[in-house]
């Protein structure tokens, strides 16, 4: 039985339970409803958790588990070398009829012991969800009754619900710095740590074969440090000026018309898809960058930092503004009226009154947009290069840590090398960046709101 | 007073021209500092707003084009001798005849003057490889037109097309062409005979990913997307929403709750590739669920969608005013059904307005999906939600890495039907606002 008619089957149960569990209540109680402890709606969803949430724990459980389980029977019973590799054939001569290392007895066997197995297994999980389904509705309806306090138990099994989805956020983070480490722990197994943060050559192409020569790869991280900074520092000097001008004119001298026009054309900006700002990088702006540069007797690379930095910090602006725009309107009015009042113009109001006030609220702006141009991924890898250079120049091309996790993972991997596993070594470093950057913008803007409010 | 007065008297008139004068001067440059101040604001406005026209504008201009594609109307002759000599009239036998040598002799009967062995491949060099399976499904369905002479408009190469929309120039050497001067004159002869034409390309809306331009085609995409999403919505939605309620009306004020609500803002600021890695790692790697799979990718955008709907609900159930719970705990509701009869109902178009806007945003995302294998070339279009399959925005990335020309106008043709679903998801998010917004 597939999975999803399982699950139907047992849904279908427990809506049958709840009308029993209903009229059950009801029948006891003399074939009225008043003089029940609760609803009679509260016994029919009584019983209904009662068939439904044992029967769909089992089948996670053992859909979580099966795989593992039988595979672990499966090479139990056979003496190959690569156990993993063997597995991945069976399940290919399983599908396909095909495996990498020829088709021989052992595979047969294990793929013939294989798929009576998962038959098995599927054939128990039927049964037993079932099963448990059906002793879930028997014991609940011979609790059924008028006595039975049925609200605040299905209540409580709601909470349990609500409060188990509020810690998903948590799971999440816990589940990303879980997985970075362990891999990351795989990698620096490898390549030492020092070699990873402070080595100048980047050059991930390991040896595919063990006599092969040359290639071992080295893992010195700095270039990407060092390209991730350069296409960062090019795409805040663009979006900072322009960010916090545009917030300056939008909260203090634009009317309100202006203003409802404005601002939802600067937030399409932080709408649109970052693949569609790396096409126009990659297609438009970097030929013009380069026909520019050559037009003055520059040099400039075809992918060069400074076309990706440039459009990166456009899409930026909006992030800029907008919290910019809520910290400078967020000054009191009084603040504003007491300048004036001193014969200050407007703009003399904003420089030393509006954003002295402001400072930290637009410095965690910034932050948070860079903590977003350090983590942006798809702008650079269509429109920086590969290449990892260690240069200051922004019409070179170079590479980020984005990219370089992006490039290295896709297409078929295997875990075992370190070029995989450095990925999770860059995203560690990303992470902790972008989370440290994070935490103190926005201590320093919930901060600085409090003090107005 | 007399003091007061004495000290401070103003000075003579005469005597303050010329402080006058400064202080005119001052003011002077303090107005033209406020202006210019102004106009620095309007200028970082502008350049927004024009490098949005820009960008928009230079999309529109490239892929306006793709939507019209080139096909060309040949004689072919169905003969019987080459596609079903037995008679059998079997759809097999008649799907795996070779339509080339129908299409190459439709062909020749239009051009009878090309002789030579080369110039004959360099004209069937004009019409797109896939032409010979459109026909051939063609003729499966109807298979009463063997022994025929029918009309029948296939697809030009991708090359043609450009030379079509002027993307090849002419007057460059033959070496540098993709198209040489014979082809050229192949092509001006059919035009001036009107077999060759342009027409509206429904092949890039309704077919999948094809390594030929002619053929290639978003439908698989938007499938793909499609399913993807309906695993984010199913997941990110209902979730979202139970945390919003519980951290919103039920959560203690403690330090748990405060960690959470820490942990929700910073998640939201999470780089997108991290989710990816995440992804990877657990869900592929860890759970074995298989690559590609709109599944996998609909859990990992879950999971990065899953702040923004939770600030979104929160600030929904927020909105609702104190005095409705209070009125319905007077009724004799229990805290629980306050929530789930009157709050929630109350708050639902908030929540609705902040989960489309989460859709749009998980709908934009390329980087972590590239992590899990959406990203590999899917020609089917996919079938459910296990099957491998690649998103919109994934397509786009992979038709921008492909060196023809042909597909500078597809990417930004993919771009403008991405930008279309995610106006009408903006467009229906901001109508429910402003349809249910209430003042309490």
């Amino acid at each position: 039985m597939p999975t999803y008619i399982l699950i139907a089957t047992i849904l279908v149960l427990s809506v049958i339970g709840y009308y029993m569990g209903r009229s059950t209540a009801v029948a006891r109680n003399g074939g009225k409803s008043k003089g029940l402890h609760s609803l009679p709606g509260y016994y029919g969803y009584y019983m209904a958790l009662w068939c439904a949430l044992p029967a769909l724990a089992l089948a996670f459980l053992w859909l979580v588990f099966q795989n593992s389980i039988i595979e672990g029977m499966v090479l139990g019973g056979v003496d190959v070398q690569n156990p993993s590799l063997f597995m991945t054939d069976v399940k290919n001569y399983v599908e396909n009829g095909i495996a990498s290392g020829g088709v021989t007895d052992t595979l047969v066997a294990a793929a013939d012991r294989y798929v009576s197995l998962k038959q098995y297994s599927a054939i128990m999980l039927s049964i037993g969800a079932i099963a448990l389904a059906v002793v879930g509705l028997a014991y609940s309806q011979t609790r059924v009754g008028p006595t039975l306090r049925s609200r605040p138990k299905v209540e409580k099994a709601l909470m349990i619900a609500l409060m188990a989805a509020s810690t998903i956020a948590i799971l999440t983070t816990v589940g990303i710095i879980l997985s970075l480490l362990f891999e990351s722990a795989l990698f620096f197994e490898k390549v030492p740590l020092t070699e990873f943060l402070f080595g100048i050559q980047w050059s991930p192409q390991t040896a595919m074969r063990a006599d092969q020569v040359g290639s071992s790869g080295t893992f010195g991280a700095v270039p990407l440090f060092a390209g991730t900074l350069l296409i960062t520092a090019i795409a805040m000097a663009v979006a900072a000026p322009i960010g916090l001008m545009s917030a300056i004119y939008m909260s203090e001298y634009a009317d309100r018309r202006v203003r409802s026009v404005l601002k939802p054309l600067l937030e399409v900006l932080a709408g649109i898809p970052t693949v569609v700002y790396g096409f126009f990088a990659a297609l438009t702006v970097a030929p013009f960058v380069r026909t520019l540069g050559q037009s003055v007797g520059l040099d400039v690379a075809s992918e060069s930092a400074l076309a990706a930095g440039v459009v990166m910090g456009i899409m930026i602006v909006p992030f800029v503004s907008s919290l910019s725009d809520d910290v400078m309107t967020a000054v009191p009015q009084a603040m504003r009226d007491g300048s004036y009042g001193l014969g200050a113009t407007k703009s003399e109001t904003i420089k030393r009154v509006i954003l002295p006030a402001a400072l930290p609220g637009i410095v965690g702006a910034v932050m948070l947009a860079i903590s977003r141009a350090i983590g942006e991924t798809m702008i650079v890898v269509m429109a920086a290069g590969l290449s990892a250079n260690l240069t200051a120049n922004p019409f070179e091309a170079v590479t980020t840590v984005t990219v370089q996790i992006a490039t290295l993972l896709v297409g078929d991997q295997e875990f075992d090398s370190p070029k995989t596993l450095a990925t999770f070594a860059l995203g560690l470093v990303l992470f902790v960046v972008t989370l440290i950057l994070n935490i103190i913008a926005l201590r320093i803007v919930r901060k600085y709101r409090e003090q107005y409010e | 007073m007399t003091d007061i007065a004495g000290k401070y008297t103003v000075e003579p008139f005469s005597a303050s021209t010329e402080k006058r004068e400064k202080f005119n001067r001052l003011l002077k440059k303090r107005y033209a500092s406020e202006a210019r101040f102004k106009m620095w604001g309007i200028a970082a406005v502008s350049v927004a707003v024009v490098f949005l026209v820009l960008l928009l504008g230079s999309i529109i201009l490239q892929g306006s084009s793709a939507f019209v594609t080139t096909k060309v109307e040949l004689e072919v002759s169905l003969d019987r001798e080459i596609i079903d000599p037995q008679g059998t009239n079997d759809p097999m036998v008649i799907a795996s005849a070779d339509y080339n040598k129908i299409l190459r002799n439709a062909m020749q009967s239009l051009f009878p003057e090309v002789e030579s062995r080369r110039e004959r491949r360099d004209m069937m060099d004009l019409i797109s490889s896939g032409a010979a399976f459109e026909l051939a499904a063609h003729v499966r369905d109807n298979p009463e037109l063997i022994g025929q002479t029918i009309k029948f408009d296939v697809l030009t190469d991708d090359l043609v097309d450009m030379l079509r929309k002027g993307y090849i120039e002419r007057n460059v050497p033959e070496e540098d062409r993709k198209l040489n001067d014979f082809q050229i004159g192949i092509f001006d002869k059919l035009v001036a005979s009107g077999a060759l034409y342009g027409t509206f390309n429904t092949e890039l809306l309704t077919t999948g990913d094809s390594r030929e331009p002619e053929n290639a085609g978003l439908w698989g995409a938007v499938v793909g997307s499609f399913f993807t999403l309906v695993v984010t919505l199913g997941i990110a939605f209902p979730l979202g929403v139970m945390a919003a309620i519980y951290l919103e009306e039920f959560a203690p004020k403690n330090r748990i709750t405060d960690m959470i609500e820490v942990n929700i803002n910073n998640l939201a600021a999470v780089p997108s590739i991290v989710f990816g890695l995440l992804g990877l790692a657990v869900f592929l790697n860890f759970f074995g669920m298989p690559r590609s799979a709109p599944l996998v990718g609909g859990l990992v955008l879950a999971l990065q969608a899953l702040p923004i709907i939770i600030i979104a609900s929160r600030a929904a159930i927020k909105a609702v005013p104190p005095s409705i719970r209070e009125a319905a705990l007077g009724m004799g509701a229990s805290p629980l059904q306050t929530v789930l009869h009157h709050t929630l109902p109350l708050s639902m178009p908030g929540m609705l307005t902040g989960a489309i806007l989460g859709m749009a945003h998980a709908l934009g995302e390329t980087a972590p999906l590239l992590m899990i294998g959406m990203v590999a070339f899917i020609v089917d279009v996919p079938g459910g939600f296990t099957s491998p399959a690649t998103v919109l925005p994934v397509q786009i990335y992979l038709w921008a890495d492909s060196p023809e020309r042909a597909f500078v106008e597809k990417t930004s043709a993919a771009i403008m039907v991405l930008l279309v679903f995610l106006v009408f998801m903006n467009a229906i998010a901001i109508y429910l606002r402003k349809k249910f917004e209430r003042k309490w």
